[in-house]
């Protein structure tokens, strides 16, 4: 140190600049969130053999959802946290901006995290080579560390940064499958992901050369006097296409069947729960507190567009879903369906729709991750993934399936569970404004649901067991545990709501006031782009 | 006579200055186009040149798969490292005021060394990737 101290004092020799007050652990917090997972994945790329690195990443994946309830404390407690990255001021510098919706969805990756990490080992040597361990769970880590940055940082290009972290790792993932297609699998995803990230990238390029600025915050205040402009309406059209591509909204999700069919369990669960809510959460942030929602005539068009996609999405895939014999590609489908709710809720601009969004989001994310993490274990299993093979599993392996059905009961939204008080309040929120036929729509998906679910769990529990499904080998107990976890997660947040929806709540709120501070008010806003005009 | 004489001289002529540029293109990141980035790819640039002209099994001598495989995320460690310390003596994340008790110094030596880690994980990368082609189908 005092070497090079005396090098740079001949190199730079400029008087010293006093610095600012140290940081506190806290203050710190937002920054570890996203360097912790990096520094744990340069370790585990680094560690051999498969075990060691598996140790950082659980350290790492348990001390994360620390982190993110700390922060998401302080965000409830004091309100929105800024993080100055690299002691550059915003909007010059990159801003980690933190309030109620993203500390939300920080702590719904950071679990979903924990919960697979504490699920991976076993499924993961059944699953992986050996000689590969360490570098899958580096992956696993670059892809958490991409999305928690995405969902934490207050840049627009930094969140191309990130996203592009997090979806390299998944190539990685997917193509990691055991299944030679899961190859091709990832290589669609590639170029369909690369694309999505080109049109966002765009996107931020024609808001950069009409404001000069990256900062969110900054965007949203010198968009305001030309948001009407062709140049800000393009780039939002482009914006909402390349994150449409990356969140797999109906017809944009051509990709996501068989990356979730073919990809390793474990990160099929992480992907399936995280990767598509973070790419909904960048919409909303842009539509919503970057433009914000009274943005212009031509938005009640757009969103009346994006609500008839979201229509089809929900119904569409739910019939596709019916048809399908591969279980994780029965999943895939429904998850496109819940993608088509998820934006139903965001699509509606109001604030029982945009909650019931939100909602669905954390509310989906656990469904989602315990059906594929129940799969998992049926996979570990007995190697089934069609499904007409899983006839009689309920009987032998009545544990994993009984998960399975409860969050099957989830995705179909029966009352008391989590995917009930989600679907409430998108159909409040559609109630609210008159679309009738919308409530409907929802209704219908959570119908076909119920074939799509309904089909497994009359095979799994009312058929004799054969072949592979009739003797399984006993189940992992940390596998069960995680998935019951969830399982019991998702009965859990069917009647305590406080976060699944308390939390949306009001992140919507903040969401509706958009950065520049709710100039127009909800019920005014809702009239502006209301398409009974 | 071997007839790839004059490739093999030239090419034996060329590594050093390559590498020597590779290094030039690093310091004058700073004042200069170049950076951790371009350093990283040239010196990659040396090793192909190498294993075209001399074998791949001379320049996994050189440079063997593993020591490339290592530096990927030694770059990283490299890097994050630096902003770990930044936040161990009280400031943001790759705050590279506090590193050397000259705020202008310090800024100055922390790009650099984060100019490193970049260099480390790129030239890696590349040749990991060169690797992957040139070694397919082999255990």
């Amino acid at each position: 140190m005092s070497l090079i101290q005396a090098i740079s004092a001949a190199a730079g020799g400029a008087a010293a600049v006093p610095a600012g007050p140290a940081l506190g652990l806290i203050e710190q917090l937002p920054g570890l969130q996203v360097a912790l997972p990096m520094l744990g994945a340069v370790l585990a790329a680094l560690l051999r053999p498969g075990w060691l690195a598996y140790a950082v990443m659980l350290v790492v994946a348990l001390l994360s959802p620390v982190i993110s309830f700390a922060i998401l404390h302080e965000v409830l407690a004091y309100g929105p946290i800024s993080y100055e990255m690299g002691g550059w001021e915003p909007p010059v510098g990159i801003e980690y901006r933190i309030d109620e919706a993203n500390a939300f969805l920080l702590v719904l990756v950071s679990i979903m995290m924990a919960m697979v990490t504490i699920y991976a080992p076993r499924a993961t040597a059944s699953e992986i080579p050996a000689r590969l361990h360490s570098w899958y769970y580096a992956m696993l880590l670059i892809c958490f560390c991409g999305l928690q940055g995405m969902a934490i940082t207050g840049d627009a290009f930094n969140i191309f940064v990130f996203m592009e972290i997090s979806s390299l790792a998944m190539y990685a993932l997917i193509a990691m499958g055991k299944d030679r297609r899961a190859l091709v699998a990832a290589y669609q995803y590639l170029v369909i992901g690369t694309i999505g990230a080109t049109f966002y990238v765009l996107g931020i390029g024609l808001a950069f050369a009409l404001t000069g600025t990256l900062n969110l915050v900054d965007l949203a205040v010198k968009l305001d006097p030309v948001q009407d402009s062709r140049g800000a309406l393009a780039a939002l059209a482009f914006i909402s296409v390349g994150i449409g591509l990356k969140l797999a909204l109906f017809p944009l999700h051509l990709w996501l069947p068989n990356a979730y069919a073919f990809a390793p369990s474990v990160a099929t669960a992480l992907i399936a729960s995280t990767a598509t809510k973070v790419a909904v959460y960048i919409l909303v942030r842009f539509v919503y507190s970057v433009y914000g929602v009274d943005i212009s005539e031509t938005m009640a068009y757009d969103t009346a567009f994006v609500l008839l996609l979201a229509s089809i999405a929900m119904i569409a895939p739910s019939l596709v879903a019916v048809f399908q014999s591969n279980v994780k590609r029965m999943l895939a489908y429904s998850s496109v369906a819940q993608i088509g709710y998820i934006m139903v809720g965001v699509a509606l601009l109001n604030e029982a729709g945009l909650t019931g969004g939100l909602s669905h989001l954390f509310n989906h994310a656990i469904i989602k991750g315990c059906l594929f993490l129940a799969v998992g274990c049926v996979v570990y299993s007995t190697g089934i993934t069609k499904i007409d093979q899983m006839a009689g599993l309920g009987r032998t392996m009545p544990l994993t399936m009984g998960a399975f059905v409860v969050a099957g009961l989830g995705l179909i939204g029966v009352p008391g569970t989590a995917g009930f008080v989600s679907k409430w309040y998108l159909i409040q929120g559609a109630a609210e404004v008159g679309y009738w036929w919308l409530v409907a729509a929802i209704v219908i998906a959570s119908l076909i649901a119920v074939f799509y679910v309904g089909r497994v769990v009359e095979l799994a529990w009312f058929r004799e067991a054969r072949g592979a499904a009739a003797s399984p080998r006993a189940p992992a107990p940390e596998m069960l545990a995680v998935t019951w976890a969830l399982a019991l997660a998702v009965l859990y947040f069917g009647f305590q709501t406080d976060i699944s929806a308390g939390v949306p709540a009001q992140a919507a709120e903040v969401l509706l006031n958009g950065y520049t501070g709710g100039a127009m008010p909800v019920a005014e806003t809702q009239g502006g782009v209301s398409l009974g005009e | 006579m071997r007839l790839d004489v004059i490739l093999r001289i030239a090419a034996k002529l060329m590594i050093p200055f390559i590498m020597l540029f590779a290094i030039y293109v690093q310091f004058h990141g700073h004042y200069s186009p170049g950076g951790g980035f371009q350093a990283g790819v040239i010196i990659a640039a040396a090793v192909i040149l190498y294993a075209i002209v001399f074998g791949i099994s001379a320049a996994l001598r050189v440079m063997p798969r593993a020591a490339v495989e290592f530096m990927v995320p030694l770059g990283v460690g490299i890097y994050a490292g630096t902003g770990i310390v930044s936040m161990l003596l009280g400031r943001p994340f790759l705050d590279y005021d506090p590193l050397l008790a000259d705020p202008v110094a310090g800024q100055y030596w922390g790009v650099f060394i984060v100019e490193v880690g970049v260099l480390v994980t790129v030239a890696g990368a590349m040749l990991a990737i060169f690797y992957a082609f040139a070694l397919r189908g082999r255990p």
